[in-house]
Parts: structure tokens; sequence; C-alpha cells
């Protein structure tokens, strides 16, 4: 057994190790070493916190086995997983996140005693208020992620849910919350404790129900802060310096993601998180719609119009990770690339359904990352580009967004893709993007929309090359 | 009169958030997915709490129904550990530089 002191020191180094492992993703050449620092800084977590309790009675033996049993079943999910499936992934997680953090609460508010905390009925006030926060912030993850799951896997429709008063009912849910830990804090009541978690079960559900598809990158970064906040929470109750330290900086990890993906649709946190956006307007603008003229081609016109380039701009968008193109646009990208066509990715922030997705699925498809470019990097050179090829993006290349101030998605930072020479428009239908407006750009005099299956498609072109 | 430990445990918090916020500006936006699976992996860190619990039983009564929510929490907190750190590696590892050999 080592004493408190010793192992207070060996969390504040696995602390630290956590920010190396952050800081390693500062680039791609040292993120690897960052990664491994993570996972020595968890080593010395669990090592340090079996020598401080100092039991290898059974107990500690099936400790090692749940350890065994989740850790196989956690391995092989990470081996399986395809990587278009990330964002269902990571949200899948952050409810085992919250979940964990919920069980480690109970657990310490029915045996208070094994975690120095005082007798049940008589916890300690200030680590009450910490469980109890922590209890609260992380079943809101849990269930809140959980709808996330579903929606990101269609197992649950990614049109939002909206019904009336649902503001007003959240809102006083909430107030419920707060009054509950003030009575439980002062009652010490376990009925309280128990009604308190059905209550934080019921608002995550309630808050990401009328969020819809195409937001879910601002979800997925918001329950990744709450994850962090809520272990924090316990982080608190357990007086354990590298929880507080994870959970601070998961916590703000998840609100800058949510911050920069706000702020790629132009669109203000509060606005997303009260969600139903686009859900009336849909129907409406379809039969509005008047017909206007689109020229559309086929493969051997795009295959046509690439080889005479010099240079191609590729824009990749969700779409593409669900028609699981990206091997068969790097393998036309890699024809180009013979035949000296200089081509480059543009992404923009919100592309694709978490923070990122873009750059894993051209990662996969192993396409070098100094190919790829973010938006503010790529966008003045459209105009110099000889072809923009846009396959399964829509209203990020909206140019409504920087003309029309009636449109809703007018202020949002869109690609410059009309300023090209000719642009290749990849798409399944001329139907509205998530936004439920028309596109712009499928009007253009410069613009060859290619009706078909983007995988299909790519392939067929690169036929034609 | 002596400062209360939670004071202490508050400033290390404070200050986390703020390294946190200026070590998250500084990744790049085209590794904000492994990101996102690495702080899942770290907040599992969690498990420390589950151990604590898992262990509180005594010798003749290894589970009860407080140990039981601590077991199920370090299953959980596994998974996630396991899980994040190994698919952070294998998306890091498929992020490559251009062949100079072209």
């Amino acid at each position: 057994m080592i004493s408190a002191n010793l192992s207070a020191l060996f969390y504040l180094v696995s602390g630290v190790l956590f920010i190396l492992a952050l800081r390693g993703l500062s680039s791609p050449e040292t993120s690897r070493q960052g990664n491994f620092f993570g996972i020595l800084g968890m080593s010395i977590a669990v090592v340090v916190t079996f020598l401080s309790i100092g039991n290898f009675s059974t107990g500690f033996i099936y400790v090692l086995i749940f350890i065994l049993i989740g850790g196989s079943i956690g391995a092989l999910i990470a081996y399986r997983i395809p990587m278009t499936a990330m964002p269902e992934l990571v949200a899948g997680f952050h409810s085992l996140v919250g979940l964990a953090a919920v069980f480690v609460a109970i657990s310490a508010f029915l045996n208070p005693v094994a975690f120095n905390l005082g007798v049940p009925g008589n916890i300690k006030l200030g680590s009450l208020i910490e469980m109890s926060i922590g209890a609260a912030v992380g079943a809101i993850t849990f269930s809140g992620s959980i709808i996330a799951f579903l929606k990101l896997q269609g197992i649950m429709s990614g049109s939002p849910i909206t019904f009336k008063g649902q503001h007003l009912l959240n809102a006083i849910i909430l107030t419920l919350i707060l009054i509950l830990i003030y009575f439980l804090c002062s009652s010490q009541s376990s009925k309280l404790f128990w009604i308190l978690l059905a209550v934080s079960f019921l608002i995550g559900f309630l808050l990401i129900i009328p969020i819809g598809g195409a937001d879910m990158p601002v979800v997925i970064s918001m329950l990744n802060s709450y994850s962090g906040w809520a272990a924090a929470g316990i982080g608190f109750t357990l007086e354990n310096t590298a929880l507080i330290i994870t959970g601070a900086l998961v916590g703000s990890s998840g609100a800058i993601l949510s911050y920069i993906m706000c702020k790629g649709m132009n669109r203000s946190f509060f606005n997303v998180i009260l969600g139903g956006w686009g859900a009336t307007d849909d129907a409406s603008s379809k039969s509005t719609k008047e017909q206007r003229p689109v020229k559309s081609g086929n493969a051997d016109d795009a295959a046509f119009l690439m080889k005479n380039a010099s240079s191609v701009i590729i824009v990749p968008g969700y779409g593409m990770a669900v028609a699981q193109a990206q091997h068969a646009l790097r393998e036309m990208v890699d024809t180009l690339k013979k035949n000296d066509i200089k081509v480059s990715y543009a992404i923009h922030p919100v592309a694709g359904r978490m923070p990122g997705h873009m750059n894993v699925l051209l990662a996969e498809a192993n396409v070098p990352y100094d190919e790829v470019f973010e938006l503010e990097d790529i966008n003045n050179d459209f105009a110099n580009a000889d072809v923009a090829f846009v396959i399964g993006a829509n209203d990020v290349t909206n140019p409504v967004a920087k003309t029309d101030p009636q449109s809703p998605i007018y202020g949002m930072p869109v690609l410059d893709v009309e300023k090209c020479k000719s642009v290749l428009f990849v798409k399944r239908s001329l139907s509205p993007g998530y936004a439920g407006i028309d596109n712009d750009l499928f009007y253009k005099e410069n613009t060859l929309m290619l009706f078909a299956d983007a995988k299909k498609m790519t392939e067929d072109i690169t036929k034609n090359l | 009169m002596e400062i209360d430990p939670l004071i202490f445990r508050l400033s290390i918090f404070i200050l986390s958030i703020f390294v946190g916020y200026y070590v998250v500006w500084s990744v790049t936006p085209s590794l904000h997915t492994p990101l996102m699976s690495v702080t899942n992996a770290i907040s599992s860190v969690i498990i420390v709490g589950a151990i604590i619990a898992g262990l509180s039983g005594n010798s003749e009564s290894i589970f009860n129904t407080s140990s039981i929510f601590g077991f199920l929490a370090i299953a959980l907190a596994a998974i996630n550990i396991f899980g994040g750190f190994l698919v952070t590696q294998r998306m890091l590892a498929m992020y490559k530089k251009k062949k100079k050999d072209k």
C-alpha cells in the first residue's frame, strides 16, 4: 500500500500525460506519440489505484476479470468498426462514459464509507453536491448519446422531433433537477437520489430528439464536453486530480469543437440546441420550386473535362461516406495525377457527421494528408482551378449563403466552388440538402450535374480517363 | 485560518480548463475525429473510481449492491479505454504524408 500523498503525485503525473496526449494531436507526426502518452497515463492511474487500495484479495481478481471483459469488447469493436461508422462509435462511447459516471456515483452514494465520504444518510455536504452533479450530468450524457447513436445509425429518423411546449417542458425539467439536488443535499434521502437520476435520463433524451441529423457534429461535440464535466464532477467527489484534470480537458475540448462546428454553420449554439431547423420548410420549398434548366452529363463528359484540366479540386461531403466512395475517389485521383493534373481536396468544417470525419475517410483511402486542405486555406484557389469535383456535399457549396440575406444559410462560410472554370456535381437527384433549400450552383452555366451513385460514377469516370 | 482542500482542487480544475482550451485550439482540424476518440478514452480514467467502488466489499461479501455497480462501471470504462485508444491508434496510423519518390 502506498501513501495517499504518493498516489496523489502519480495521479498528477497521469493528468500531465493526458495533456501531452492532446498536445500530440497538433500534427499527424506527433500524434502517435501522443496516443502513447495517453495509454501510459491511463496505465499509471489504474496501477496506482490498485496499490493505494492494497487489497489483493478475491475482489482484486474480479476487478481484473471485469477489465478483461470490457477490454476485449472494446478492442474487438476498435478493430472491427468501419471508418464510416466513427460518429456512431464515438456517440456510443460517450454514452458509456456517462453511464460509468452514474454507476460510480450510485456506488459512492450507497457506500460512502469506502470512498471516505461519511456514512450513509450523513454524507459530507460538499461530496454530496459534487456527486449529484456528476451523476446528473452523467445521466444526461448517457441518454443523450443513446439518442445521437440511434439517429446516426439510422435506427431512429434523423429528422427533428418537435412538439408544442417542448422548450418550456425542458426548462421546467432542468429547473426541477436543480431543485432536486438542493433537497437531496439537505435531506440525504435516497429516494430523491433515484428520482434525480430518472429525471436526468429523461432530460438527456428530450434535449437531443429535436436536433436534426446534419447537426450531429455539434451534438457529438457537446456530448463529448458533457462526458468531461461528468468525469470532473466525480473527480471532485473522489478527490482525484487525474479525474479533475481529465474532466476539465475533455470538457473544454468538446466545448471548443462545438463552437467550431457552430461557426462552420454560422449558427449560434442555442439555435442548434433548440433544434428543429429545416424540419418544416423542407416540404414547402419542394412544392413551390420552379423548374429551372440544369445541364446534366455522364461519366464520359466528366472524364473529358478533367483530362483537359490542369488542376482539380475535390469537395467531399457526407454523401461520399454514405456511398463508401472514398477508395474509388482515390483511384480516380491517382489516374488524374498520372496525367500530370494537380489535385487537392477541400474540406468544409461541418462536412460529414462529426468534426474531422472527411479527413479520416480520406486518410483511410490512403490520401496523403498534405493534399487535404481546410476551407480558409483553399478557398482562394477555386478561382484558379479548372474543375471542382463535388462529391456528396451540397449546402456547403451553395453560393446563396453569400448572396441572399433571406436564405436560412446566409452568412454560413461556404466553399467558393462556383468560381471554378467548371463544376462537376455528383448527386443522385436535384433534391435539396439538409437545410431544405435549393442549391444555386446546380443551375450555373458552368455546372455539369452527374446524376448517379457517388461510388459508381467515380469508378465510371476512372474507366473513361 | 486553513484553506479548504476543495479550493486547491478547484484551482487545479480551473487551470486545467485553461490548459485544455489552449491545447485543443492547437489541434489541427484534420485530427478532430481522433481528438474526440482519444478524449473519450482518457475521460474513462473514471475507472479509478469504479475500482475503488468494486473493491469496497469486505472479504465475506465481495458482491454487494454498491460493489456490483462498481464492477459494472469497471467493465464500461474498460470498453472505452481499450476501444478508444485502439481506434485512435488505428486512425492515426492511416495519416500519411505524400511519398517523395513520385
